[in-house]
């Protein structure tokens, strides 16, 4: 997923799980040991002795997860934005759908949007959380709000079609 | 037998043992040293003899050593075993001749029988993975460079013990070369089998053992120890091995629920074993023991320095790094109590073994977290006085300016 931008070293640490760490664009060393029980280490290594950690932050599984979607969310929501500076053609918009909407319940394949619009929906925004590449399967609730990307008259047509 | 009696004893000596435990905690260092003294001080010669419990507490010590092992094993999977067998099998002889060394030229200058010598030689040479691992995380030290380093030199040492504790075995029952060599061949042949179901038939073990209910998988996973243990013990390969090796053959989710419900287990009775071992030992052969007992702590404090620092330079690590790692394997504990604890069990050991190996590891389990922490700084003026002596070179630190240019273009 980011192979080819980023090189992430991983390290075993028998007994206790593994290290993965690479180094950002400012010269600084960051890392995460993650143990095998699900808790994880955030790790930020230390200018002066780049082989030791300035600060260990230790994260509870649940704390990791959270931390994780907030990095992942915001990293989606700005290639989106990057992506429609960058074919002038291409505009990404947020649909709401309402509560009550006759997609409501069904599925995003109900919804035929791509046949139908030409518009892609590449997330869906559900209470705070991500779901990236929402599948024809993936069930539509009220309140969702789904990003999509296509022509500007597309996401206007797909706009109404939910809210019918 | 007086039941009154028993639960009283055993009920101070546990209860003393929490008291303890807690004190240790406080002042924020092994309780390994101070369940010796305890032992020490109600054994044989010292200040309180304890008559009742001693069945009890010399089977729970049995009992105690097999858990030990088999939450060693169960630390570990048998592919981590392998792959740094394979990576790391130089540095791990080197680690082995540097520090059994001085175990045997000590026993062979006190003119001990060639059982005692091999057994000292154990004492001198394992590191306590126990304590060595346990302040690697309080430190926050798991990230760093040399840690994979620290940590592959417990895994060969721990794996070594699956070879050492047949051989040591065999000597101390004073059987032919011919059966010891057969009872070393066992050894190999179990523990290659023991990798084989790891590797192989490793998912279809865990669904057999595996369950929902913590209480089937404590009774599960204890029982086979146990079992295992006795086979082993039967066919004159250390039950201690037994027990490790079905540590091994069980890892993923099994692994980690055994290491759950038995974790509480394993710190009872080790804290029972190593009050036996203080038992077993006569106060009163420590003050001949005490100087040899220094120089030899302060000798094998070094060479594990220096095993260490070689090691984690070997692996590109820079000064600091290198005397972290050097500092932070110094500590003995556990396992040298236990191989020490299988030689005094014999009966064949020479006088003073039980004396010269208990005041060795409280030596070291106390100075060696000193000496843990004591990296740290030491490496900082290492790294100081390195830089100070070297011309400034142009490094990548030359963008650190960037760090908060990219906070505000985020923002």
């Amino acid at each position: 997923m980011f192979g080819d931008e980023v090189e992430v070293t991983e390290t075993k640490l028998p007994g206790i799980g593994t290290r993965y760490d690479f180094i950002t664009d400012a010269g600084r060393r960051i890392g995460v040991v993650s143990h095998r029980d699900g808790d994880r280490d955030l790790l930020v290594f230390s200018k002066e002795d780049p082989d030791s950690c300035s600060s260990v932050l230790h994260l509870s599984a649940t704390q990791a997860d959270a931390l994780a979607q907030v990095l992942g969310s915001g990293r989606i929501i700005q290639q989106l934005a990057s992506l429609g500076e960058q074919i002038s053609s291409l505009s990404t918009g947020k649909i709401r759908i309402a509560h009550g909407s006759r997609y409501d319940n069904l599925t995003l394949g109900a919804t035929k949007a791509r046949t139908r619009t030409g518009a892609s929906i590449v997330a869906l925004m559900r209470d705070q959380e991500i779901v990236p590449s929402p599948g024809p399967h993936t069930y539509l609730r009220g309140g969702d709000t789904l990003v999509v990307v296509g022509t500007a008259e597309a996401i206007d047509a797909l706009k109404q079609i939910v809210n019918e | 037998m007086d039941m009154g009696l028993l639960l009283i004893e055993l009920g101070a000596v546990v209860l003393g043992l929490g008291v303890l435990g807690r004190l240790a905690g406080w002042i924020g260092m092994s309780p390994i040293p101070l369940y010796l003294l305890a032992g020490l001080a109600f054994g044989q010669g010292g200040l309180v003899p304890l008559d009742a419990s001693d069945n009890f507490i010399e089977i729970g010590a049995e009992i105690g050593v097999i858990l030990l092992l088999l939450l060693l094993g169960l630390e570990y999977s048998a592919s981590e075993l392998t792959t740094n067998l394979r990576q790391h099998a130089f540095g791990g002889m080197v680690d082995l001749i540097a520090n059994a060394l001085p175990g045997d030229v000590i026993g062979l200058v006190l003119g001990w029988p060639a059982p005692a010598v091999v057994a000292m030689a154990g004492v001198t040479y394992v590191t306590s993975s126990g304590i060595t691992a346990k302040l690697l995380t309080d430190l926050g030290r798991l990230g760093n460079r040399e840690t994979p380093v620290v940590l592959s030199i417990l895994v060969l040492e721990d794996l070594s013990m699956a070879l050492y504790l047949p051989i040591l075995t065999a000597m101390l029952a004073g059987v032919s070369l011919m059966a010891g060599a057969t009872s070393v061949a066992i050894a190999l042949l179990a523990i290659s089998i023991a990798f084989v179901v790891a590797l192989r038939f490793g998912r279809a073990l865990g669904r057999f053992v595996y369950s929902d209910n913590k209480e089937v998988l404590l009774l599960i996973v204890f029982g086979l120890a146990l079992l295992v243990a006795g086979f082993a013990h039967e066919l004159q390969v250390s039950e201690a091995v037994g027990a490790f090796l079905v540590g091994i053959a069980l890892s993923g989710r099994v692994a980690q629920s055994a290491r759950e419900v038995l974790t509480p287990l394993r710190d009872l009775f080790a804290a029972v074993f190593f009050v036996f071992f203080g038992l077993e030992t006569n106060p009163s052969e420590i003050p001949d023991m005490l100087f040899p007992a220094i120089v030899l702590a302060a000798v094998t404090a070094l060479t594990k320095l220096g095993t260490g620092v070689w090691a984690s330079r070997r692996s590109g690590v820079a000064i600091a790094g290198q005397i972290r790692t050097g500092t932070a394997i110094v500590s003995r504990g556990e396992f040298n109590i236990v191989i020490a604890g299988l030689a005094t069990a014999s009966g064949i050991v020479a006088t003073g073994f039980g004396a010269l190996a208990a005041t060795y590891v409280l030596i070291l389990a106390i100075t060696g977290p000193l000496i843990f922490r004591a990296g740290e700084p030491l490496g900082r003026a290492a790294l100081r006085r390195e830089e100070r002596q070297r011309p400034p070179k142009p490094t990548a630190r030359h963008t650190q300016s960037d760090d908060d240019g990219a906070v505000s273009e985020i923002a």
